[in-house]
């Protein structure tokens, strides 16, 4: 027999755990929910665009009843639970339904405070959290003019400018001289609120409401100075008190909220509680992305997995009002210890503030432009050390190389703008799919428009996209990230226990880390691959069958299904006779275009799969081997001629090049890498845009790291500064194995050196001599087995099914 | 009309792989999982039409090469929220061997000989 379980609490943090839970197993339960309101699921943080008239009720349905049905579950809507009978495991609602429970779930959501001051209880005094609220403003807005909001915070805000759009004439009330003063300082505060004047809207700043006066309904509100404003609507938007009435009364431990651990179990075993009534390690939360987090721990354990655990979240904030750019996350007051760097143009209206502790960023304030709100609140959740970058932080990503986009004022934005280039997805496109679809996160906004999901150079505009469509409810990108829907484990877990444990295969991985499906994804396979085979050099046995066709091909596909192939030239240097072996070739398989790539070589391209074994053979005679030009492997060496030829040449960097190119051929990494070596500062084999470039000097050789030509324009940083070809060579080797070890799959080493710091690199690959050593020794042992040319042995019948259809009618 | 002909051993087409179906028509992707279950589709992605064959097969499900789209192999349908469907052909496994199911015209009118002689 099913288990039951019964949801009190039918909005978003209940429904999805729902959700959550229905994923993971679907037919564990017999689920029943109770919901105070007579709606399904709604999403509730855009009420505030309801109210400004740009959304309908219908519009921000998440659940409709329908979906209740669908997944048979039993909904009582317009029922308030009234009591919890823990002994006889039975909720009863105000109507004498019952229910009987094996697990009860409470979601029981949050209420409006109430200032309890005399006519609070006058008609025509109401708060903003549900549809009746909003239904009863636009009513009002058509038969009444002035509007009073008491509270100056983010939902204060959202209600005045939704009434003031639908024509009333509003002032906001605030107790305190700074609006949002849990969100912002007060200059960023100032810059607000002059932009909000702007649009009309009055402030009483540092107004201590008195009384609510009227007789039958609400005529004014009169303040502790004794003056007084006349009001037709007033709206308390002061705050919000998690809702534990019924857990109390139930007899479970309450505090500000329903007590939690990290599981969100109560401190009944047989109950558990997620979303605003929730009181975790002493935090209760308030916005939606951390309500989400919690649901998909909740779940895991009402499916009886029992691993996942929800250790708190950190928060950001944005303000939903049309044209207002605004971001705010953690301590961004800041205390004696910690110091702000600030930028500030008022002209602009711009204000940027950064709070540093220990080299750490604490918090962030934005006003104005905010395109970087996320990637400073990346920085603080990750606890990045900022040293490295700290001179140009203020200026925000773009400045550490990201030439791409110009625009970065979203709000200002219209909707016809182009965001993604890529598959020309325009800015009104996404924010209609993100409030008809219910998306939340980056990856819905991936999958629903494709924006973002090619190069993603266009990550930081989307996710402001989201932010300000949705406010402070956005869900950024999980601080813990799982590699894929296979499993919950990260990228770096996965990866420690495949070296703590010995695990040797993907399935052994799968197995010990329980991963959800049989087999895995296109995700998390090919990296799982690259991990095993970094892990267990010349142990591992490599799965073609996990790697992208490239990779399994050993050869480009293109948009037509057929391949490119890039031979390997040396450094870039060739010579007449490798040259006619390639022009044989191009003659003999009917190559149709042939290209000088970018990395000093030289691409076959349209060739037919069936014939690739067979051209490599040829190739191969010729002494050519694979130019690993399709693969997340070492790519090319591009040179200058350097001292051989140059007048202006210090050293021989062909010579060089060729080096570092015969020690690393062959070699896999986390992404693509590619180096480059230049005979003097003049740098024309433009290595400070390399992985790894080298730039000779007059007494040596200097070290770059970490640059990016493609997507994200990134110049190298400065590694160090080296003697001999010897140690350029040992250098290199120990820098390479570095970043196979630690970079995650799919990660180039640029975002790899951000995340970790150059600090952090430099005291691996410089200032650790025996770690260096060890370094390198690592990675020329995984190339005793890397170095076998995959053309060759294909021309030699490796993998001929691979090659050839399984059967040709005609 | 369409008839069922005979393409080769299972074991010809490796486990979570594919193998192509050379047809005057255009090439069919014949998928085999894990488990041994054989499907069956046009070697086109809804999407921009690239070769299925070349994804990478996990449970019932194959990625395109081109750009990642995952096409359900039992439907042939693209999982949400991308849209379209792959043309799925009839395929069974008899005594190890895979039949599948195409128009005899297709394989007939321009090819007769060559199916003769296999």
């Amino acid at each position: 027999m099913k288990r039951k379980l019964v949801l009190v609490g039918n909005g978003m943090a209940g429904v999805r755990t729902l959700e959550e839970l229905l994923k993971l197993a679907p037919d564990m339960y017999d689920i029943t929910v109770f919901g105070a309101e007579p709606y399904g699921n709604y999403n509730r943080i855009l009420l505030s665009p309801v109210l400004a008239g740009e959304k309908t009720v219908d519009d921000i349905m998440l659940n409709d009843l329908r979906w209740y049905a669908d997944n048979g579950i039993i909904l009582h809507t317009g029922k308030t639970v009234e009591q919890i009978n823990r002994a006889r495991r039975e909720v009863v609602a105000t109507d004498g339904t019952t229910a009987s429970y094996d697990y009860l779930l409470l979601a029981t959501g949050s209420n409006p405070f109430i200032i309890p001051v005399p006519g609070h209880q006058l008609p025509g005094v109401i708060t903003f959290r549900d549809i009746h609220d909003v239904n009863f403003m636009l009513d009002a807005a058509k038969t009444h003019k002035s509007a009073v909001v008491i509270g100056g915070g983010l939902l204060g805000l959202e209600a005045a400018y939704g009434l003031q759009k639908l024509g009333m004439d509003v002032t906001v009330v605030h107790l305190l001289d700074t609006l949002m003063e849990r969100q912002l300082d007060k200059p960023s505060a100032d810059l607000l609120r002059r932009s909000l004047e702007g649009r009309g809207l009055k402030f009483l700043m540092q107004a201590q409401t008195d009384a609510i006066v009227g007789d039958d309904h609400v005529a004014g509100v009169r303040f502790k100075d004794g003056s007084e404003i006349p009001a037709d609507l007033v709206v308390m938007a002061v705050g919000i008190r998690p809702n534990f009435a019924l857990a109390k009364q139930a007899g479970l431990h309450c505090e500000r909220g329903i007590v939690v651990n990290d599981t969100m179990q109560t401190y009944d075993p047989r109950i558990y509680a997620v979303g605003e009534c929730v009181q975790h390690r002493g935090i209760a939360y308030g916005l939606v992305a951390p309500l989400f987090e919690q649901g998909k721990v909740c779940a895991n354990h009402l499916a009886h997995l029992g691993y996942a655990r929800y250790e708190g979240s950190v928060t950001s904030t944005k303000l939903k009002v049309t044209g207002i750019d605004l971001f705010s996350a953690g301590d961004f007051n800041g205390d004696a210890t910690s110091e702000d760097i600030i930028y500030k143009d008022p002209g602009a209206g711009i204000y940027k503030k950064l709070v540093i502790k220990d080299n750490r960023i604490k918090g962030a304030v934005l006003y104005g432009d905010t395109i970087d709100g996320s990637w400073y609140f990346d920085l603080m959740r990750n606890e990045t050390d900022i040293s490295d970058i700290r001179e140009d932080l203020l200026f925000g990503q773009s400045h550490l190389g990201d030439s791409g986009h110009g625009e970065n004022r979203i709000a200002a934005m219209a909707d016809s703008a182009e965001i993604c280039g890529c598959n020309g997805v325009c800015k009104g496109t996404i924010v209609n799919a993100i409030t008809t679809n219910g998306l939340f996160t980056l990856e819905d906004v991936r999958a629903h428009t494709k924006a973002s999901a090619s190069c993603g150079s266009c990550t930081g505009l989307v996710e402001q996209l989201l932010a300000s469509t949705l406010g402070s409810d956005y869900s950024q990108t999980p601080k813990k990230k799982s590699m894929c829907s296979c499993t919950d484990f990260t990228h770096d877990e996965t990866r420690k226990a495949i070296t703590d444990s010995s695990l040797k295969t993907i399935p052994q991985v799968m197995e010990f880390l329980e991963w959800r499906t049989p087999d895995g994804c296109h995700q998390c396979r090919p990296a799982l691959n690259f991990y095993l085979l970094c892990a267990w050099p010349g142990e591992y046995q490599d799965d073609s069958k996990s790697r992208f066709i490239n990779e399994r091909a050993h050869a480009n596909i293109q948009k037509d299904g057929t391949y490119s192939v890039v031979p390997r030239i040396w450094g870039g240097v060739t010579n007449a006779a490798e040259l006619r072996a390639i022009a044989d070739v191009a003659d003999k398989y009917n190559v149709p275009t042939v290209k000088i790539t970018g990395g000093q070589r030289i691409d076959l391209l349209g060739v037919k799969k069936e014939d690739l074994p067979k051209m490599w053979g040829d190739l191969s005679r010729a002494g050519f081997v694979s130019g690993h030009a399709y693969g997340k492997s070492l790519r090319t060496v591009k040179t200058c001629v350097g001292s051989e030829w140059c007048r202006f040449g210090t050293q021989d960097s062909t010579t060089m090049g060729i080096k570092m190119e015969r020690m690393a051929w062959g070699s896999w990494t986390p992404h693509k890498f590619k180096m480059a070596v230049s005979g003097c500062p003049r740098n024309c084999a433009e290595a400070t845009i390399k992985d790894l470039g080298v730039v000779a000097v007059d007494s040596g050789w200097e070290l770059h790291v970490g640059g990016n030509g493609g997507v994200k324009i990134r110049a190298t940083d400065f590694l160090c500064k080296v003697e001999t070809m010897e140690q350029v060579l040992d250098y290199t080797a120990a820098f390479m194995q570095l970043y196979r070890e630690e970079g995650r799959y799919l990660e180039r080493t640029a975002p790899w050196i951000e995340r970790v710091g150059l600090s952090y690199v430099k005291q691996r690959v410089v200032d650790d001599a025996a770690g260096r050593m060890q370094l390198a020794g690592r990675f020329h042992e995984s190339q005793k087995t890397a170095q076998i040319d995959p053309w060759a042995e294909r021309a030699e019948g490796m993998d001929h099914a691979e090659f050839v259809p399984m059967k040709k009618f005609g | 009309m369409s008839e069922w002909f005979e393409i080769g051993a299972m074991t010809d087409i490796p486990r979570l792989g594919s193998r192509v179906v050379r047809t005057a028509h255009g090439d069919i992707a014949v998928f085999r999982t894990a488990t041994d279950t054989i499907f069956a589709l046009t070697d086109k992605c809804p999407h921009k039409g690239g070769p299925l064959s070349q994804g990478i097969v996990f449970g019932e499900y194959v990625a395109c090469p081109l750009h990642n789209w995952v096409i359900e192999l039992e439907s042939g349908e693209a999982v949400a929220p991308d849209k379209g469907c792959a043309h799925r052909h009839p395929v069974k496994v008899e005594d190890g061997l895979v039949f599948l199911k195409v128009r005899s015209a297709v394989v007939n009118i321009a090819d007769y000989s060559v199916v003769a002689q296999a």
